[in-house]
């Protein structure tokens, strides 16, 4: 069973970490990231928020930052396959001890193709 | 059940919701030493409250009630026939969450923190007390860490800080909501101050250097600026420029703190983070179609970035690039910048060519001196390098900068040792 553990957390407070405690951080999550490799997909880190543009579908008009305005933003998200919730709860847990404050968000794959290339050939793994 | 938060959680959710903590109580109190005591007031409730209490789920709402509470409660115990402001409930309850979220207007708090930021660039000030200043005030940082950055003690930082306040409280701001053009002008300032405070951080040689640090600071407060005013491509330039630039940090100096140049630099230690985000910034500001100088400053750095070889660097583009600079921003260290190009593209004697009429201009100049002697030194010149190099060696600002020109003298010596042998 596939899930995303999608990350939130206030910028305002990640940014004002130094290198030295933004390594710190990766650090720990790395710990846990080789206990569970072998249920890791996927592991992705977003840039900033104001590196971000969004393209409104409807007026179609591109603009600077992100979708919402919120006071925790996504900042990167991992892909577990996992065989329960209670296992992926299980795993973010472990990860919130490692990098406390904020949030994480499990959400059950719909959909997944870990290279786009595979809609070509209509398959849905 | 939610878990008390660490201690150093508690520092960086403080750190964090400081700007926009500060900003807000400015605007209530119109004085900038009462907001910042009460934003300190605040600060010592929240390290009380929150690790009993959990922490508040809007930190900054938080601190700006409880701040201006605590500072209502000492002006009314200091003088009960004082006016009060007038606001019409005053909550007595320190440690509970109102409403304070909505009645917050985002609007009104992005203008609140461009108005503390622009209060601490006031043109009235000085440059070195407006970074000292917005240091303080916006980001936070203790004193003697500010005295340690600008290489003087903690009491002397401490009379600077006390004059720039003193010299803010007789100028006139405006606490409305700024109009668009005014509003343009404080962000040019405000942009100006966190190049200032960038450079001076980017002089020192020491990465792990109070002062160096400063960098990360610039760049912090340009990402605020971009999460608040996210449509701003001078701002995306200002900060791409930055993270280029930063981006070479571990790379620009030897051990002995002696510079490298670019073309000598180990590319392998520039930070490849810091330029994929530069590189992202810079697309996204161009979509704009409103280039400026941080921009076309930016663009050029980052030529330099995705040359993988210094033989790479596309020296044609960055020729192109300082016309268009000195055409947004004309000013002759422009168009020495521009005589590198000129001299990878056509040769030393066009770039010597390009440099003479700076003469006057760049006179105390430090980097005049020293590309001058370069070129000298290039076409066999010799003679004529070592003055220029002697110049320049008079105008280092600092020992490193001192040292490299040092190594030229001496190299002009043992070649002409070498000749008279």
């Amino acid at each position: 069973m596939l899930y995303t553990i999608l990350c939130y957390h206030n910028e305002e407070i990640t940014s004002s970490w130094t290198e030295e405690e933004d390594a710190a951080v990766i650090e720990c999550l790395k710990t846990v990231n080789r206990k569970w490799a072998k249920n890791f997909e996927p592991i992705v880190r977003l840039m900033p928020t104001s590196a971000a543009t969004t393209l409104r579908k409807t007026e179609n008009i591109v603009m600077d930052g992100p979708f919402a305005e919120t006071k925790e933003q996504l900042l990167g998200f991992y892909v577990v396959n996992v065989d329960s919730l209670e296992m992926a709860i299980q795993i973010a847990r472990e990860m919130a001890e490692a990098n406390p404050g904020g949030a994480y968000e499990l959400r059950p794959i719909a959909l997944y193709y870990p290279n786009g290339e595979a809609i070509e050939n209509g398959s849905t793994s | 059940m939610a878990q008390p938060p660490e201690p150093d959680w508690i520092e960086a959710r403080l750190v964090g919701a400081r700007p926009q903590a500060v900003a807000a109580l400015l605007r209530y109190f119109r004085n900038l030493d009462l907001a910042e005591e009460a934003f300190q007031e605040a600060c010592l409730r929240a390290l009380k409250s929150w690790p009993k209490n959990g922490p508040p789920r809007d930190a900054a709402s938080w601190l700006i009630m409880v701040g201006r509470n605590a500072a209502i409660d000492h002006q009314r115990r200091q003088s009960k026939l004082q006016e009060l402001p007038d606001e019409a409930v005053i909550s007595d309850r320190d440690d509970t969450e109102t409403d304070m979220v909505e009645r917050l207007d985002a609007a009104d708090y992005r203008d609140d923190i461009l108005r503390l930021l622009f209060v601490c660039c006031h043109p009235d000030l000085p440059a070195t007390q407006q970074i000292a200043l917005s240091l303080r005030i916006v980001s936070g940082l203790p004193l003697p860490r500010i005295a340690a950055a600008f290489l003087v003690g903690a009491r002397a930082m401490e009379q600077r800080i006390t004059r720039a306040k003193a010299r803010i409280a007789k100028a006139d701001i405006s606490f409305e909501t700024p109009g668009p053009i005014e509003r343009a002008e404080r962000f040019a300032v405000v942009s100006a101050m966190i190049y200032l405070v960038f450079n001076e951080g980017y002089t020192d040689a020491n990465p792990k250097s109070e002062r160096a640090k400063l960098c990360d600071e610039a760049i912090r407060l340009a990402r605020l600026m971009l999460r608040l005013f996210p449509a701003e491509p001078e701002m995306m330039g200002l900060l791409a420029l930055m993270l280029l630039q930063h981006s070479r940090q571990k790379a620009r100096f030897d051990t002995t703190g002696a510079p490298i140049l670019l073309e000598d630099q180990d590319r392998s230690l520039w930070n490849r983070k810091y330029i994929a985000e530069a590189l992202a910034m810079i697309d996204k500001a161009m979509l704009h179609r409103k280039p400026g100088p941080y921009q076309i400053q930016a663009a050029i750095a980052a030529l330099h970035a995705r040359a993988k070889l210094p033989e790479e660097t596309d020296w044609t583009g960055i020729d192109e690039l300082y016309q268009a600079l000195e055409l947004h921003a004309p000013s002759p260290v422009v168009t020495l910048n521009r005589s590198v190009a000129i001299w990878k593209l056509h040769g030393a004697e066009a770039a010597l060519e390009m440099i003479a009429p700076l003469a006057e201009a760049l006179d105390s100049y430090f980097y005049f001196h020293g590309v001058r002697g370069n070129l000298l030194e290039q076409l066999g010149r010799d003679f004529e390098a070592r003055d220029a190099f002697g110049r320049a060696i008079g105008l280092a600002n600092t020992p490193a900068e001192a040292m490299h020109i040092r190594q030229h003298l001496d190299r002009l010596d043992g070649e002409n040792a070498g000749l008279s042998e």
